[in-house]
C-alpha cells in the first residue's frame, strides 16, 4: 500500500515545493517508485523546480475532470525513472479540485506507487485542506521565525482534526518537523530561533534541519532538485532527511556553526 | 451498542466570550421587557447509537429503560450518531425516532448525523446540534474520547442522579493544543502538554496545564468565581476567570515564564508563583 506524504506549512515561501521536489527525488533515487503531485492549482511551480515545465501536456485538474488519463498526465523524470510528476493546472483555480476527484486520483496512484508526495499550497484553504486530507504522513516545513512557527502550529491543529484519518477515527497522521533556511550563525547572535526554540513551541519529531544555502536558489533556477547537488549542505541535509524518513538512524548535521565550519573547510564550503 | 450518558443539549455560546463580558449599551435604550432571549445550558441524557441494526437497538434500549422506568418516562434525549457506522445503508432515523416515541422518550435533538438524517430530524421538528463535534471531538484522539466517555457511562449505570457531576464532566487532553484550536470543557480541564499561541481553551471549572500556556485560557466561563488556572509556564495571551480578564500586556513581566496559579480575589485576578 502506498504511503501518502503531504508537505505543508501554512505560511508561504518557506520551502514546501523545494522540499517536495527534493524528498520525492530522494525517495525515487533510493529505488522507491514515487509520484509527486502539485496541489497549488493556479500557481504551479513544482514543474519548474523539477525542470519539466516544457513537457506538461495534461495536468491534475484534467485528470480529475476525466479529460485525460492519469497515465497521460504523469511526467516521467529524465534523471530517475522511478520518479513521476503530476503537475498542477496554471489556468484554473483551487475550486477545480474536489475531494472525490482527488481521492480517486490518489487511489489510482496508490495501486502503482510506493510513495505519493503531495506538495501543498500555502494557506489553509481548499487546496491545502485537500492536499493533507488523504495523508498518512505530514512533513511540516517551518522557517526559524515566529510567523512561520505560528502558522505551522495552526496547520498541525488542522492536520489533527480535518484529515481522513481523524474523520474515520484511525491512527492519526504522523507529523514530522522540517526546519528550513536555518542559519546557525544567525541563531548564535540571537537573530533567529534555534532548533530548541522551535521544538519547544511545536513539540514535534524533528526530521531534519536544512541550512540556508545558495544551492537551493541555484537548484530552483536550473530545474534540478537540490538533493541532486551532493556537494551542497542543503543537498546533503535533504539526503539525510530521506534516510531518516525511511527509518535509518542518521545523526543531525548543520545545526551548529562549528560543524558547519569544519565542513566548509573540508569540502570547500557551499 | 448503545449507551446513555449525561451531556448538554445546548452548547454554551462560547464565541465572543469577551464581547459578552461588557454590557450591551444599546439594549438599555429600549424599555420593552416583555421578553428576553438568553443563553443557557441544560443537562439531558444522550443516546449514542453504535449500530444500524435497529432491532438490536430496540432490545438494548428496552433493557436500559427497565432498569429505571420512572426516570426514563417522558425524558428528553439527544440522539448522538457520531459513532454510528456511516456506510450504507445508513441508520434509518425515522424508524429510530418512532421506537423512541413508542417508549415514551422524547428526542429533543440530534448530532453527528449525515445530511439525510439531519433532514429527517428536521421533518420531525427535532433540531440538529453539533455539540460533540465542538467539544469531545477536539481532543482529536479516539483514546481521549474514551477517557472522557467511559466514567460517565459507568456513572449512569449505577445511579441515575449522580451527586458529583463536576467529576463526570472533566476533560483531559494529552496532545499539545495548537494555534487556532478551541477547547471547551464542562468541568475542569487538564492539558498534559502546552497550549500554543493563538489557541483558546475554556472551562466552566478550573484549568490545569502541565506545560507552557501561550494562548488564551478562560476558566469559570459560566461564572464560577472559585475556579483557577494553573500552568507550569505563564506566557499567555489572555487569562480570565469568571469574566475578569488580563491580557498579556497587563501581566507582570516578573511572572512570565514561571509556574503560577491564577485566582480571583475581590474581583481582581491574582497571579501567584507556585
Amino acid at each position: 500500500m502506498a504511503r501518502i506524504i503531504v508537505v505543508t506549512s501554512g505560511k508561504g515561501g518557506v520551502g514546501k515545493t523545494t522540499t517536495s521536489a527534493a524528498i520525492a527525488m530522494g525517495l525515487a533515487k533510493k529505488g522507491h517508485k514515487t509520484a509527486v503531485i502539485d496541489f497549488d492549482v493556479g500557481l504551479r511551480n513544482l514543474d519548474l523546480i523539477m525542470g519539466c515545465e516544457r513537457r506538461v501536456v495534461y495536468d491534475f485538474v484534467n485528470v480529475i475532470n476525466g479529460e485525460s488519463t492519469l497515465k497521460q498526465a504523469l511526467i516521467k523524470d529524465k534523471r530517475c525513472d522511478k520518479l513521476f510528476i503530476l503537475p498542477a493546472s496554471q489556468t484554473r483555480d483551487k475550486d477545480a479540485l474536489t475531494q472525490e476527484g482527488v481521492g480517486k486520483v490518489l487511489d489510482d496512484l496508490a495501486k502503482d506507487f510506493k510513495y505519493i508526495v503531495c506538495d501543498s499550497p500555502a494557506g489553509i484553504e481548499r487546496g491545502a485542506n485537500l492536499a493533507m486530507y488523504f495523508a498518512d504522513d505530514a512533513i511540516v516545513v517551518t522557517n526559524p521565525e515566529v510567523a512561520s512557527v505560528r502558522d505551522s502550529d495552526r496547520m498541525l491543529g488542522i492536520l489533527a482534526s480535518k484529515s481522513r484519518r481523524s474523520t474515520n477515527d484511525e491512527e492519526p497522521i504522523k507529523e514530522y518537523l522540517l526546519l528550513t533556511r536555518y542559519s546557525p550563525k544567525r541563531v548564535k547572535i540571537g537573530e533567529m530561533l534555534s532548533v530548541e526554540d522551535v521544538q519547544d513551541i511545536l513539540s514535534l519529531h524533528l526530521l531534519g534541519v536544512i541550512p540556508e544555502s545558495k544551492a537551493v536558489l541555484n537548484a530552483s533556477n536550473s530545474g534540478a532538485p537540490v538533493i541532486l547537488d551532493e556537494e551542497s549542505n542543503a543537498g546533503q541535509a535533504y539526503a539525510d532527511v530521506v534516510s531518516r524518513y525511511l527509518g535509518e538512524d542518521t545523526p543531525h548535521r548543520f545545526i551548529n556553526e562549528e560543524k558547519k565550519g569544519l565542513f566548509s573547510r573540508l569540502f570547500g564550503g557551499k | 451498542m448503545i449507551f446513555l450518558k449525561k451531556d448538554d443539549i445546548i452548547p454554551p455560546i462560547t464565541s465572543n466570550i469577551l464581547s459578552l463580558m461588557s454590557t450591551d449599551t444599546k439594549a438599555q435604550n429600549y424599555k420593552k421587557n416583555a421578553l428576553e432571549i438568553k443563553s443557557t445550558s441544560i443537562s439531558s441524557s444522550v443516546l449514542a447509537i453504535y449500530s444500524t441494526d435497529l432491532k438490536q437497538v430496540d432490545i438494548l434500549l428496552q433493557e436500559k429503560i427497565s432498569l429505571a422506568p420512572e426516570f426514563f418516562k417522558n425524558s428528553a434525549l439527544l440522539i448522538d450518531l457520531q459513532d454510528c457506522p456511516k456506510q450504507k445503508p445508513a441508520l434509518d432515523l425515522s424508524a429510530l425516532i418512532e421506537i423512541l416515541y413508542a417508549k415514551k422518550l422524547i428526542p429533543i435533538g440530534i448530532s453527528g448525523g449525515n445530511a439525510e438524517q439531519n433532514k429527517i430530524a428536521l421533518s420531525f421538528k427535532i433540531p440538529v446540534h453539533t455539540i460533540r463535534g465542538s467539544t469531545l471531538k477536539n481532543s482529536s484522539n479516539k483514546k481521549d474520547q474514551l477517557d472522557i466517555v467511559l466514567p460517565i457511562e459507568e456513572d449512569k449505570k449505577t445511579e441515575v442522579e449522580s451527586s458529583s457531576t463536576a467529576l463526570v464532566e472533566n476533560m483531559l487532553i494529552a496532545q499539545p493544543i495548537r494555534s487556532g484550536q478551541r477547547i471547551y470543557a464542562k468541568g475542569d480541564l487538564t492539558i498534559l502538554s502546552h497550549v500554543g499561541a493563538g489557541a483558546e481553551i475554556m472551562a466552566e471549572g478550573s484549568i490545569h496545564i502541565y506545560g507552557a500556556l501561550r494562548g488564551r485560557a478562560l476558566a469559570g466561563v459560566q461564572g464560577n468565581m472559585e475556579s483557577r488556572i494553573f500552568c507550569t509556564s505563564l506566557e499567555a495571551e489572555l487569562i480570565s476567570i469568571a469574566g475578569t480578564y488580563k491580557i498579556s500586556e497587563e501581566i507582570d513581566k516578573e511572572d512570565n515564564n514561571k509556574p503560577v496559579q491564577i485566582y480571583l480575589q475581590k474581583k481582581s485576578l491574582i497571579i501567584e508563583k507556585l
